[in-house]
């Protein structure tokens, strides 16, 4: 049986989509079978950055509808075999997902899948409760900005209280993923430190992603960084977010400017 | 279950300053055909007899069209039942006389375990006693909400930005206080709050606030208590 991870945040435009798709591509490098869902029905986006959007027939909705099944909508990667994408619809709405299909559709996911990470949109609404109801573990991907700090702590509480796991007084594993870390900008405390950001959420932390314009470049050209970027130091950074994970330790690398701030980066507290 | 929300408002002549309060409120509703609803009712009481005793009750008259004389005749059948009402909803307000209770509005639904919970269904044995206080020990996150009118509250952990801790009582925060904590909120001036390091939204003790704008910097992520003598709230640094 596969695992069911929610990539989540509260704010939008914080690296959710990027990351699904450079965690997903990361671990199936690795040879397991790994299916990237988008539940942002209405304003997708994963197809985009996965270089799929010229290849989607079927889609989410389509299945939980019962308008297809399953296989049909899948979309396996170009790249990597293992690797697949379950698209969101553009035309329809947050409405058109029900809890029970969603239900079936994780259910079948997992039994073939060895990972299934799910794509959340942004809010703390329906199509964002939905991503994560039925999941065994969640990424909260965080910006070092107090807004996204804050969403983020939001969004934990509704992990810890709106999930079927919760329900059943289970204990949800949570990672935190700091994505778009500016060293520069932290050292000078325009940003908020990773210290900070892991002082207010107090959960442990799976990788910090330094903000790097060849993301932005992977994006655009429909490839997650970990396929077309892999020697680029974000795509590192996701690599070994992606063995983490997977339960391998790791030495946590904080990225730094260049010449070695690392004394300054540390202990500093940005406003 | 509602919560009622009031105005505040203060009156201009003469020193009688009006403050808002939020209260708690068990919300029933009457369904058509009023004497079936009314033997459901028997019927429930029969398992969980004195559990409206001394309750507040708001009557919610929404789902059924009465007179006035017909409600005043339902308030008095629940008052054999031992449920007091304390106010009305949804009914038009010509048709409350000075006899019936208030009209209430802007009641919000609230969860029923954690007031419920306060005092079990059955009389508790002598020995045991209310529980007047709230161990909270995970941390408060951004949105939620812990309301606990009965005592002091305790969180082993952060209060997060956006969050808020209402107490009858003391609140003490063995963590970082980021949120919203008020204290003293069933009029207990003696009430405190506490928390190993201030970085607060707002504190407020007996409905006396102050914002985080209001706070002095000095506190500032410091160890620190909060406490009311007169109308002011003070502040201070634990060592």
């Amino acid at each position: 049986m596969g695992k069911v991870i929610v990539v989540t945040s509260g704010k939008g435009g914080v690296g959710k989509t990027t990351s699904t798709a450079a965690l997903g591509a990361a671990l199936a490098r690795t040879g397991q079978n790994v299916v990237v869902v988008d539940f942002d029905v209405g304003l997708r986006n994963l197809d985009l950055v996965m270089g799929a959007e010229r290849r989607v027939v079927f889609d989410l909705i389509n299945v939980v509808q019962g308008v297809a099944k399953l296989p049909q909508a899948l979309i396996r990667d170009k790249r990597l075999e293992t690797l697949y994408l379950l698209p969101a619809s553009q035309t329809r709405d947050k409405d058109a997902l029900t809890e029970e299909g969603i239900a079936q559709v994780i259910g079948d996911l997992r039994s073939r899948f060895d990972w299934v990470i799910c794509d959340s949109p942004a809010g703390i609404e329906r199509g964002a409760t939905l991503a994560m109801r039925f999941a065994d573990e969640a990424i909260i991907v965080a910006n070092p900005e107090v807004s996204s700090v804050r969403d983020s702590d939001r969004i934990i509480g509704l992990l810890d209280s709106k999930t079927v796991k919760a329900e059943r007084g289970e204990r949800m594993a949570k990672h935190l993923l700091i994505a778009r870390f500016d060293p520069a900008r932290a050292a000078r405390g325009e940003m908020l430190s990773v210290e900070d950001v892991l002082e207010i959420l107090s959960i442990p932390l799976l990788g910090v992603i330094p903000e790097s314009e060849e993301v932005l470049r992977a994006s655009n050209l429909g490839a997650p960084i970990t396929i077309c970027g892999q020697q680029s130091a974000p795509a590192h950074a996701y690599m070994d977010a992606a063995r983490r994970l997977a339960g391998e330790e790791i030495e946590m690398m904080i990225p730094t400017e260049k010449k070695g701030l690392l004394t300054k980066l540390f202990g500093r507290r940005a406003a | 279950m509602v919560e009622v929300t009031e105005l505040s408002a203060t009156r201009q002549r003469g020193a009688m300053p009006l403050r808002g309060r939020s209260y708690m409120a068990f919300a029933l509703t009457p369904a058509p055909p009023i004497a079936d609803w009314l033997g459901e009712l028997d019927a429930w009481l029969r398992g969980a007899s004195g559990f409206f005793a001394g309750r507040p009750v708001v009557l919610d008259l929404s789902a059924v069209t009465l007179t006035s004389s017909a409600i005043a005749h339902l308030i008095s059948e629940l008052g054999t039942r031992g449920i007091r009402i304390m106010g009305l909803e949804g009914v038009a307000a010509e048709k409350l006389g000075p006899a019936l209770p208030p009209l209430v509005s802007g009641g919000r639904a609230a969860p029923v375990e954690a007031f419920s919970s306060r005092q079990p269904a059955s009389p508790p044995p002598a020995r045991d006693r209310e529980p007047t206080s709230l161990l909270v020990d995970t941390p408060v996150r951004s949105g939620q909400s812990i309301f606990f009118p009965d005592g002091d509250v305790t969180v082993l952990g952060s209060v997060g930005s956006g969050a808020e801790v209402v107490a009858g009582g003391s609140i003490h925060i063995y963590g970082t206080l980021r949120g919203r904590a008020m204290a003293g909120t069933s009029g207990r001036r003696s009430a405190r709050i506490f928390c190993t390091r201030l970085e607060a939204e707002l504190l407020a003790i007996d409905g006396y606030y102050r914002t985080a704008e209001d706070l002095d910097a000095k506190l500032l992520s410091k160890p620190i208590q909060a406490w009311l003598a007169g109308e002011t709230l003070n502040i201070s640094e634990i060592d």
